[in-house]
This record gives C-alpha cells, structure tokens and sequence, in this order.
C-alpha cells in the first residue's frame, strides 16, 4: 500500500457506506413522518407542542437533563422498562418527530421521562421536586434546581406562583420562593411528556 | 506469517541522526502548541471530572450555582478532554509523525499555528457555551454552534495541511501509520460536519436524531481517536525496539477490516430503541464483527514487543504505550460483548458504559499519548525529561487510577444493570447498589488527577530546560543506578 489514491478511496468508500447506512437513510426515511390523524376521535397525534413546552425542551437541553435521564420506552424482550410503568407501550420514532433535539438519552441515574407528564401531571409536584428532589423523594441523588427560582419578599399577598417547599428549605417568613419563567417552562415541557396516545405501528403489548 | 520489514527505517536508507533532528526541530513550534493546550485542557477537564464525580456523591455540593449544575459539568468535562486535550494530544502527535514519516521537513507551519490557535479559542468558548446553557445536549456535540465552526476551520486548515505534506513526501514506503493518519484526516472533518450540519445547524426531524448522534459518537472515537492511537503505536513499539513490525499483512487486514467495520457500530448504543431493527442489526454485527480487527491488530502489537517485555522496566515510551495497547484491546473485546442485545439488556443506561468509554478514551489512548509525548517532546525541545523519578509517579499514579475507576464503574454498573431489569427491586433501590462504587470512583479520580498534575509539572519543567543537560534519554531505573538491558534485534 504505497499509493495514496488507494488509501484515500479505500478509506471514502468504506465510510460512504456507513453514511449512506446510518446517516442518509434514517434521515431520509424516519426524518419525514407526519403526525398521525384518528378517525374516530380526530387527535392528532404526537401531539403538537404548546409555546411554554418548547421553551421547556430549551431548558432541559440547558441544564443537561439528559445525562442522567433517558427517554425511550424499549421494546419487549429489552430490560423492564414495560413493568415499570414507564410507559403503555415501546416508543417508535414517530414519537419523536416534534422533538427537537430527541432527547433518547444514554444514561438511568434517575428514572425514564417518556411519560412522567402522566405520571406525575402536578406542575406543583415538580416545582417542588425541581427545588427539593432529596425531599420529595428520599434517597435521590438528583441535584437541586434552585437556581431556576427565585426568593423574594412578599409584597402584600403570597405571589400565586409561589411554590410550598418543606424544611430545610421552607423560605423565611415573609419570603416566598417563586418560579422564574425558564421553570415554569421546564416544567410545562416536563407535564407534556405523555406518549401514551396510540400510533398504527405501535400497538400496546398485551399485559 | 513472515515477518515482512515494514518498519521505514528498514526499508529505505535510514534518516541520519542530523536530518532526523532537522525535521523534528521543523516540527517544533506547531507541535508544542498543540502539546502545552492538550497539557492545559487535561487539567481543566480534570477539574470538570471531579466536580461532576463529587456531586453525584454529594448532590447538594456547588448546587446554588446554574453554570456549576451536574448536566453542565459533566459535558464540560467531556468535551475538555475529548476536543481540548485527547484532539490536541492526537494532532499533535499526528504533526509529528507524519513529518518523520514523509521523511520532510514540517512545511507550511503558519497554516498549523493558525489551527492551534483557532481550535483553542473554539474549545474555549464552547465550554463556556455549556457552562452558560447553550448546550442542546446532544452527547459529544454540546458545543454551540459558534464553537463547532472554529473547530471545524481548524481542522479545515490541518487535513489541507496534510496533504500538501504528504504530496511532498520522499519517495518509498508508506508505513502503516501514515495510511491510520490519512484516513482520520479524511474522516473526522466529514463526521464532525455531517453530524453537526444535522443535528445542530439544520436539523433533521427527531425520529432520525439518534442515529446520526451515535454514529457521530462511536465514530469520533473508532475513526478519529483510535486510528491516531493505533497509528502511534505502530510507530513507536518498533521505533523503540528497533525491530519491525512483526507482519505488513495483519497490518494491511487490521486497517481495512478497520475502516470497514467500526464504521457501521454506531447504533449498538441505541439497542432496543425507536429504530428499524436492521439498522441496529447491522451495527451489532459490525461490532461482532470487530473481532478481525482488534484481534489482528493484539497480535501484530504482541508478536513484535515478545522476547523484549523487559524493556517495559526502562523506557517510558514503551511502558505507557504497551499498556495503552494492552487496553486497546481490552477495551474493544469488552465493546464486542456489550453489543450482543442480551448482555447490553443489563450494560445499557448504566455506569458500566462509562467505565468502558474510560477504558477506551483514557487507558487506550489516553495512555497512548502520553507515551508519545514522552517520546517527541524532549526531540522537539532539544532537552530531555528532567526526572524518572516524575514520569514514574506519572506512571502509577494515572494507571491504578483508571484501573480502580474502571473496575468500579463496571461493578457498580453491573450490579445496577441487574437490579434496573428486576422491575421487584424498585428505582430507587437501584441507585443504592452504585453509591459505594460512585464514591470509590471520586477516590480514582483523585489518583489520577494527582497524576496529571505530577505530569503537569514534568511537562513544564522540560520546556524551561530545568536542570543540567542530559546526554541520552531519561528512562526509568538510571536514577536509581541501573544500566538497561539489551533489546534482542
């Protein structure tokens, strides 16, 4: 192997062919869904996302939510993710057309956030667990998010955004702690993750 | 299996001592910039490991402030020593090499000065990029866009660089290294801007997002990371030992079947995923596949060091370099088995995978570069090393370090993998199986940090020129009074 064409062009074609494999065909193909319509109801579905949720989708890229949280339902046959509740049935990439970017994740330090918005729809829960995660769920290791809050003097009457939090962390008295608008977003991204609306291609497993 | 000479200097009329000396001194400068940014990004990526390691054993630690938050720090820490020290160490070394091996003189060193500086400011701004939240988190593409696209001018102007270099080439051989360094010249600026074009300049829909990603991820490593480590070690085993390569024919059957295979690996990080079942089939049989590869590539390594391990004892270059191989490896075989769909069911989602990317990125190539930097930066100075005694600390500091961490993370990931497919043992619970090794982790950490810092200091004292003048190289026992043994040619 003593001439460079050889090398260069060995070394183009093998890669062109995982870029035409792994690259130009999934973008090709699973990049161009469009969004499913029920006959009978008229959902349409992945549902499309509210102004709040996608700036919700900014702050959990931001704050780096991914490396510890996934979110895909794996199929039958492929860990627990079924019985945990995590989900009615496995994700398709359908369901990730609105995403941007797909958030897949690599990593279960905490739990899957496929459907935590059916889980958990209380924007207070999670308010309150965003600020105090070890409180609200004892043994977490999930840091605080305080810095997306506020504290400040209550002025008249309690802010109605104003968030309940336990000791240590209740504020002082005539002091509230508050949501700034990157929270309140974060949160209405996370109340919208429920991907349990039904696709054609994915059927619900039976039980 | 003959054992074809491969090496250049047995199949051309060897360089002499003066000519090798003028190019290496050509090579100075651009060298030595990617050399001291790679040292300063080791410790500020460092520095982001320990953050980020500390705090998920103690979550309340530096939690009142956004751009110190665990999902900011931990892709600082990633992408400091991914693009700020291992890219800058491989370019570095990559200059180097291909300058000795194209038997040239270092042409065109403004081109690579203009580079060094362009990638330091790009690795600089994307980390503040990440820090400040203007990451989208997609896993080894966190840098803003405004950061990718100095990277990328950067390793414009050095993939042009290396051809014009390698067009005014002596003529005669092209050793095996030179074809690993062609090739990751070609693919890392095509990876980094196909996979930055979709996925943050101009993205595709979301459903297509995962494949693109780990494509880019694993191939940042197996065609831009492994092939510059493979390329140094192909180098330097037989440069030290002054033997060739034990056969040119598992060298050409370990690059091709190199080039071939680990590019399709990509989805094997996606297994069970939202994805056709062919394409994460081709990956897991392109992963098995690598077997050809890895195995060949173990052998040539070990039939050209056998007979010869003793020379472990003395050199530095070798030492890290043989166990940077020995790694390569390891780490490989390990990647093989965690791609067969029943045993990624329990690696997958779990520390066990950060054990192996530390595996690979730290104890293969990691250890391959500080190897050669030992090697090239006393030729390029024209000063050796001011102490065996540094290098040696170096040397167990940084490997009972990754060793500790990876045997921790692989247990504890282990032990979470199985409890994360009971769906009895509830979530929580499965956190408690890895705080003990998440703490023993931060202890490794500590090792190796205390490494980098001894290494740190090495580095800088050699660019003062501390000390009095060495006639021959600093190897490891002639501070304690021993003559090294002979090699057997």
């Amino acid at each position: 192997m003593n001439k460079m064409p050889v090398i260069i062009i060995g070394a183009f074609l093998t890669f062109l062919s995982s870029w035409i494999g792994l690259v130009a065909y999934p973008s090709l193909q699973l990049g161009r869904f469009t969004p499913f319509t029920a006959e009978d109801t008229g959902d349409i579905n992945p549902p499309p996302l509210s102004g709040m949720a996608v700036m919700g989708q900014r702050a959990y890229a931001s704050s780096g939510c991914i490396y510890c949280h996934s979110q895909q339902v794996r199929q039958v046959g492929y860990g627990s993710d079924l019985e945990r509740g995590w989900g009615a049935r496995p994700t398709v990439a359908r369901d990730y057309m609105r995403e941007n970017p797909a958030f897949l994740g690599t990593m279960r330090t905490g739990p899957d956030l496929t459907n935590i918005g059916a889980r958990q729809p209380s924007a207070m829960w999670h308010h309150q667990h965003l600020y105090q995660p070890g409180t609200v769920s004892p043994g977490s290791i999930m840091p605080s998010y305080r810095y997306l809050y506020r504290l400040q003097k209550i002025e008249g009457q309690r802010s109605a955004n104003a968030i309940n939090l336990l000791p240590p962390d209740a504020p002082p008295d005539g002091y509230e702690v508050v949501p700034t608008y990157e929270a309140e977003a974060l949160v209405a991204y996370l109340i919208s993750l429920n991907r349990n609306y039904p696709l054609p291609e994915a059927p619900e497993p039976p039980q | 299996m003959s054992a074809t000479p491969a090496h250049p200097s047995t199949t051309t009329p060897a360089m002499d001592k003066a000519e090798r000396a003028r190019i290496d001194e050509s090579t100075r400068v651009p060298v030595l910039l990617f050399f001291g940014s790679a040292v300063f990004w080791l410790l500020v990526g460092t520095l982001f490991a320990l953050l980020a390691s500390f705090k998920m054993n103690a979550p309340h630690f530096l939690d009142q402030w956004g751009w110190l938050t665990f999902g900011r720090v931990r892709p600082a820490h990633l992408n400091a020593v991914a693009y700020g020290w291992a890219s800058s160490a491989a370019i570095g070394t990559a200059l180097w090499l291909m300058a000795r091996l194209c038997r040239s003189p270092l042409r065109h060193s403004k081109l690579l000065i203009c580079a060094a500086i362009f990638w330091n400011i790009g690795v600089l701004v994307g980390i503040g990029g990440i820090l400040s939240g203007d990451s989208r988190s997609i896993e080894w593409l966190e840098f803003p866009n405004y950061a990718s696209l100095m990277l990328f001018v950067a390793f414009g102007l050095i993939a042009v660089w290396a051809v014009i270099m390698f067009r005014f080439r002596q003529p005669g051989h092209v050793y095996v290294s030179q074809w690993y360094l062609l090739a990751a010249f070609l693919w890392f600026p095509w990876l980094y801007s196909t996979a930055n074009i979709l996925l943050n300049f101009e993205p595709i829909q979301g459903g297509a997002q995962g494949a693109v990603n780990w494509w880019y991820g694993h191939n940042a490593l197996g065609l831009w990371f492994t092939p510059i480590g493979l390329a140094a070690a192909y180098y330097f085993i037989p440069k030290v030992l002054g033997r060739p390569i034990h056969s040119y024919y598992l060298s050409i059957l370990g690059f091709w079947s190199l080039a071939l295979f680990y590019s399709w690996n990509g989805m094997h990080h996606l297994i069970g995923g939202p994805f056709p079942a062919w394409m994460i089939s081709a990956s897991v049989v392109a992963s098995v596949m690598m077997f050809i590869p890895v195995i060949t590539t173990a052998i040539n390594h070990h039939m050209t060091v056998r007979g010869n391990f003793h020379a472990l004892k003395w050199s530095p270059t070798l030492r890290f370099i043989v166990f940077g191989a020995m790694c390569y490896t390891l780490s490989s075989v390990q990647g093989i088995f965690m791609a067969i769909p029943s045993l990624n069911k329990i690696t997958h989602f779990t520390h066990y995978t950060v054990g192996h990317a530390h595996l690979g990125l730290y104890a293969f190539f990691t250890m391959i570069m500080f190897g050669s930097m030992y090697y090239i930066t006393p030729r390029v100075v024209g000063w050796e090393w001011p102490s065996a005694r540094l290098i040696r600390w170096h040397f167990w500091l940084v490997a009972i370090g990754i060793g500790v961490m990876v045997v921790a993370l692989t247990l504890g990931g282990i032990l979470q993998g199985l409890a994360l497919l009971d769906p009895g043992i509830t979530f929580m619970a499965t956190l408690d199986y890895t705080k003990p090794w998440l703490l023993l982790r931060s202890g490794s950490g500590i090792l190796l940090t205390a490494g980098h810092i001894v290494f740190a200091i090495s580095f800088t004292l050699l660019l003062l020129k501390v000390g009095t003048r060495r006639t021959g190289p600093t190897l490891f026992g002639t501070d304690q009074g021993r003559e090294p043994e002979p090699l057997v040619p």
